[in-house]
């Protein structure tokens, strides 16, 4: 329960966070910003990384394999696209 | 102390995500916004490799290997109007990596006895119903925008029950789960249940209505992450998931005030011609004015001030590029050029930036429906090319019509429009628009590409 409490504590917290720091986006940003947000939610990354070493079992493993890859796919792909768009707003000299 | 070192690095990635996100508001710190971003993923996935759980690394630089390889190449070959359905893949994705992270760690706890643990089971259940919501309808929305299956929003009788009906057995078995968690089966079927609500919720969604889907899906594909977060205990997963569930909830609050529609209803209503509604022999006979290339040369030659309105068409007949030549034509020759972007046109939020940036238009002629409607009176051309129902004048003066009320640009209101379109064919609130027949406006029928470059080939010569 105390666990529960700390994590719900941060969840709560890291909501604020998130609509503080996104008000306001320009809507020329709105896809980038997307794009952007959507690999950093790629982070189930992490946990897919134990699944897929700690071989617990082989469906674990399996299962843990195929996360990664989903999550890499997300993670690497999102950053990758969010960078060439960011750069078409480059302004030009 | 190495759990201690894992966590202090979480903490370090979660404060770089932050900055990342706080940079991608601002044109300027978006491209470091960004780095920062990977850079805090990059911290995040080094310092979990030292986690004492991991005993074998060959599955985990597989997966590594593939996943990044396929991320890239989707990244690097996609042609920027392919965006949204590109953006709505990696959703999906992020969406199913926490569904299978759930599903494996119920099944860890199941091996550690660890199954009374009430947090983890309920947030298991949680990660996999929106896990699969999210990868489910992100594969149909990345369906409709490809093109794979119909565009349009498609509905059959008793749509509401049925989704009312499996959303109760999604609840009743999640319940069960967490009643009996070590039936891992359970979690599966679950799943199960959640693709088929996945499936049916986006289904009803189409054409201009997909930015908000892509949005929604963008926040639950946080949230997803978020619920995996609580099924590990895991800080980073926690904040980061968060973050991006509060970021996807604001772009889809902004996607409903632009079209001044509820969330429910842009979800679960529909859009279409009333019985008050005009007919279009009534809107358009004997009033619409067909105008060549040329007759419309003329018309630029003595313009000082133009702005240019563009819709999903534009991105349909890839006509971007074209209307940036148009732009500089017309700007060598002293006409002012802008552009009006209406906060839902095109298919995702953000889309007409997306292809006016590639096209090497520079940002901040790019203006927001609120910044140029004040100014339109003084507008000696706005040419709109591919849109539709952003421009309906109906929005402002019919109180019955199904778009009441929703911000538009009001073209209307400059001296001359000139509308670039196919044909008088609706938008897709199915309606008539009154501006294709009114006084000051002319028609010119084609392809929005085509059309351009006659456009500039006229103005050359002229």
């Amino acid at each position: 329960m105390e666990v529960f409490v700390g994590v719900l504590t941060i969840f709560v917290l890291a909501i604020f966070v998130g609509f503080e720091v996104i008000t306001k986006v320009p809507p020329t940003l709105h896809t980038p910003l997307m794009s952007g947000s959507n690999a950093i939610s790629g982070i189930t990354l992490i946990g897919a990384l134990i699944s897929a070493g700690s071989q617990q079992t082989t469906l674990t493993t399996i299962l843990g394999f195929c996360a990664v890859v989903f999550a890499a796919i997300n993670v690497v792909g999102g950053f990758l696209v969010t960078n060439r768009m960011l750069q078409m707003f480059r302004k030009k000299d | 102390m190495q759990v201690a070192i894992i966590n202090i690095t979480y903490l370090l990635a979660s404060v770089l995500f932050i900055f990342g996100l706080k940079g991608l508001a601002h044109p300027r710190t978006a491209v470091r916004g960004n780095l920062l971003g990977a850079l805090g993923m990059l911290l995040a996935i080094i310092v979990t490799l030292i986690d004492r759980r991991i005993i074998s690394f060959d599955m985990i630089i597989a997966g590594l290997v593939v996943g990044a390889a396929i991320g890239a190449v989707l990244a690097v070959r996609i042609q920027m109007t392919a965006m949204p359905q590109l953006v709505a893949l990696f959703n999906g994705f992020g969406g199913g990596a926490s569904v299978l992270v759930a599903g494996a760690a119920l099944i860890e706890a199941g091996l550690l006895g660890d199954v009374d643990n009430l947090q983890l089971t309920i947030a298991t259940v949680t990660s996999g119903i929106i896990g699969a919501v999210t990868f489910w309808g992100s594969l149909v929305a990345f369906g409709k925008l490809q093109e794979v299956i119909s565009g349009n929003a498609i509905h059959f009788p008793g749509q509401h029950v049925l989704n009312a009906v499996l959303g109760a057995i999604a609840v009743a078995l999640g319940v069960w789960i967490v009643l009996n968690p070590t039936f891992v089966t359970a979690y599966w079927v679950l799943v199960g249940v959640g693709s088929i609500l996945g499936i049916l919720l986006t289904i009803p969604i189409g054409g201009a209505d997909m930015p908000v889907v892509i949005a929604l899906l963008n926040s639950y594909s946080g949230l997803a992450a978020a619920s995996t977060g609580f099924v590990l205990s895991n800080n980073v997963l926690i904040i980061a998931g968060s973050l991006v569930g509060a970021s996807g909830l604001i772009l889809t609050s902004i996607m409903c005030k632009a079209m001044n529609r509820s969330l429910s209803n842009v979800l679960f209503g529909t859009l279409g011609p009333t019985e008050a509604t005009a007919t279009a022999d009534e809107v358009y006979a004997g009033k619409v004015k067909s105008a060549s290339p040329e007759e419309v040369a003329m018309l630029f030659d003595t313009a000082r001030r133009a702005v240019i309105v563009p819709g999903y068409g534009m991105a349909v007949a890839q006509a971007q590029h074209a209307v940036r030549d148009l732009a500089n034509l017309l700007e060598s020759r002293e006409c002012e050029v802008e552009y009006a972007i209406h906060p839902v046109a095109g298919r995702m939020p953000g889309h007409m930036n997306v292809l006016l940036a590639e096209a090497n238009v520079e940002y901040d002629k790019l203006k927001e429906m609120d910044d140029i409607n004040p100014t339109m009176a003084q507008v000696d051309v706005a040419m709109v090319i591919g849109a539709n129902d952003v421009v309906n004048p109906v929005a402002r003066t019919d109180p019955s019509s199904p778009i009441a009320g929703m911000p538009i640009i009001d073209v209307d209101k400059a001296r001359t429009v000139v509308v670039v379109k196919r044909s008088l064919s609706p938008g897709f609130a199915g309606i008539p628009n009154p501006l294709f027949a009114a006084d000051n406006t002319l028609m010119m029928f084609g392809d929005g590409k085509k059309a351009v470059l006659e456009l500039i080939a006229a103005l050359k010569e002229s």
